[in-house]
């Protein structure tokens, strides 16, 4: 989104160059010396640090070496690709990464909608905001406090969730939830929703905002009542920003980290908790197998590429504007 | 007409439930967590510990602070929080008055080269290499440089120069000033709101980072973090729990034995409240400071 706002600005840029260009480059080197001084040391900066890691993606064609300088290590093309696409745990790998992020993307890609909108629906101002403020309260704290009140709050030796439902009477005996591989995905799932839910919603309220209050006139005069106004003018007025939302979504399935993973899983649920970034961060950097590791790293961004293309075109051709 | 009006106080009634339910889910794992971290442990294990402490105590906090560990942590993480924001802010603000100057002439490239590195990054390997080469790694700076400008947060701030009066920059350069002045004495003061905002953003990071400290310092107890030091304890205390059956003896003597789970708890409010302390002060600039980012985009 900020790519397009830096190239409009450009173009007024670019008319004001013309005018400059008749004086010398060193005349303006000169005038902007300061200007210079206060930028040239986050630009080498910039290059260091973003730069010189992409250049590292040449790895993934070695048998990297870390003593050997550049010259000297020995290429082996695709073939830690190979490698990766025949392991047997690649099935494994990817059935967790895409299953989660599938799960992220269906169940909590609507809720923040959801939740906005019935937060529209609020008169009362002060009630409103302080259900907001409570909200995003979850978002500023770490994935390692959220893992620790989780592992608490389903703790069998007296968390919440197991009281509870002793309580209604629906289990007799505590459940060890986070020691069951097939609850580990909802597990993950609901924390990500519960963390995050008020902060995703911030940017359909600013849009909901956005709204010209006449449309929900004209519908109120034609009849409307409440859930058809919701349906028929705020829906359709914070399309656009679900829909570019979505094919960001969409462009990260693969990118789905290892945070949640690493931190609320445990030897009983592996099979159903590794993920590529933890599968990178056990070959690549525990094994030192940096080629290998950034092979699969290499693969990972290019299959989320694919994705947000794919993503894009299908909603273009759908008659939405798409993010390029 | 009634019929309607029944319906829309139904209607109403209902989102309101809805609300004070999300409230409710959203607050209660943290009074619950706090409960805990006071409630005396061997009585936590018998369950029932809701919002206010049954057997009240001090000594899972008492229990923090002997820790020699958690005490260089909590250091380490007040540290890299204060240097780290005051460096990343000061920098990301400096950067992003320059390439706001519509006369610079790097402008465009540097504003390309940041908004590149929103889509691409070399990954986990290569950054790791590069801290190893650069002799970062197992040093407190690894938690300074490495993270110093955030594209994103360059771009809000810009956004946020651009919206400005020109006609103040213009008045001080004919008055002299140059433009390190213009900077200090006129852009930082006007910029308040969205320096807050992003500062906290910042901070926060800062704050809540541990897998720097696991992969970069993980080996060197002088440069621990809080964050990191919980870590350690939830997936030790993840391990040993999932190991054990769940007879209730076996659960008591384990947490006996163990770091006990109220100890565990006084960790995680220490680790959470300068969150909760500082919000309340902040939250009012941050939506506006990530909408401006979002909607001019």
């Amino acid at each position: 989104m900020q790519y397009i706002n830096t190239w409009s600005e450009n173009n007024k840029v670019g008319a004001y160059y013309t005018k400059k260009r008749k004086k010398k480059l060193s005349t303006i080197l000169y005038e902007q010396k300061y200007l210079l001084v206060m930028s040239i040391p986050f630009v080498i900066w910039l290059i260091i640090f973003k730069y010189i890691p992409l250049w590292g993606w040449t790895m993934a064609f070695q048998n990297f070496q870390l003593q050997k300088s550049f010259f000297e290590q020995e290429w082996v093309g695709f073939e830690h690709f190979v490698t990766f696409l025949k392991d047997p745990d690649f099935y494994r790998i990817m059935r967790n990464t895409l299953g989660m992020s599938l799960l992220d993307l269906i169940v909590g890609f609507p809720i923040p909608i959801i939740f906005a909108l019935l937060l529209n629906e609020i008169k009362n101002g002060y009630f409103k905001r302080t259900v907001q403020t409570v909200s995003y309260l979850p978002h500023f704290v770490s994935w390692v406090v959220i893992a620790s009140i989780i592992s608490k709050i389903l703790s069998p030796q007296g968390g919440a969730v197991n009281e509870l439902l002793i309580a209604l009477g629906i289990i007799k005996r505590p459940i060890q939830f986070l020691a069951i591989p097939q609850l580990f995905w909802w597990i993950v799932t609901f924390a990500s929703i519960w963390k995050e839910m008020g902060w995703n919603s911030i940017i359909y309220l600013a849009a909901i905002g956005g709204i010209d209050p006449q449309l929900y006139e004209s519908a109120e005069i034609d009849g409307a009542g409440r859930i058809r106004k919701m349906w028929h003018v705020t829906l359709p007025g914070i399309r656009a920003t679900i829909v570019i939302l979505l094919i960001l979504r969409v462009g990260h399935l693969i990118n789905i980290g290892f945070e949640r993973q690493m931190l609320l899983g445990n030897n009983l649920v592996k099979d159903y908790a590794d993920v590529l970034d933890l599968y990178v961060l056990e070959y690549g950097i525990k094994m030192a197998r940096f080629s290998y590791g950034t092979a699969v790293g290499i693969f990972k961004s290019v299959v989320s590429i694919i994705l947000l293309f794919i993503a894009n075109s299908f909603s273009k051709k759908l008659g939405e504007s798409g993010v390029f | 007409m009634n019929k309607v009006k029944l319906g829309n106080a139904v209607g109403e009634s209902f989102l309101y439930i809805i609300m004070i339910f999300t409230a409710i889910i959203t607050l209660y794992p943290f009074l619950n967590i706090t409960a805990i971290s006071f409630n005396d442990y061997l009585d936590t294990v018998k369950g029932g510990v809701t919002i206010w402490p049954r057997v009240p105590t001090l000594r899972n906090y008492e229990h923090v602070l002997k820790n020699e560990l958690l005490v260089v942590g909590l250091r380490n993480s007040i540290l890299r929080t204060v240097i780290g924001t005051i460096l990343s802010l000061g920098s990301t603000t400096m950067l992003a008055y320059v390439i706001s100057r519509k006369d610079f002439i790097l402008r465009r490239v540097i504003s390309l080269a940041f908004v590149i590195t929103m889509y691409v990054s070399g990954g986990m390997i290569p950054e790791y290499l590069l801290m190893l080469k650069l002799k970062l790694a197992n040093t407190f700076y690894v938690y300074l440089i490495p993270g110093l400008i955030g594209a994103w947060n360059l771009f809000v701030i810009r956004s946020y120069i651009d919206g400005l009066p020109e006609s103040l920059q213009e008045s001080a350069k004919i008055d002299g000033a140059n433009d390190i002045i213009i900077f200090a004495k006129i852009i930082v003061p006007l910029c308040v709101p969205v320096l807050a905002t992003i500062g906290l953003f910042y901070a926060v990071g800062q704050w809540n980072s541990w897998f720097d400290t696991y992969i970069y310092c993980g080996s060197n107890d002088q440069l621990t973090t809080l964050q990191y030091e919980l870590m350690k304890i939830l997936s030790a205390t993840n391990v040993e729990a999932m190991s054990a059956s769940l007879d209730v003896e076996a659960m008591k003597r384990q947490a006996v034995k163990i770091s006990p789970e109220s100890i565990r708890m006084a960790i995680t409010v220490v680790v959470t409240t300068p969150i909760l302390l500082v919000y309340p002060f902040i939250q009012k600039y941050f939506v506006k400071g990530i909408t401006i980012g979002a909607i001019k985009g």
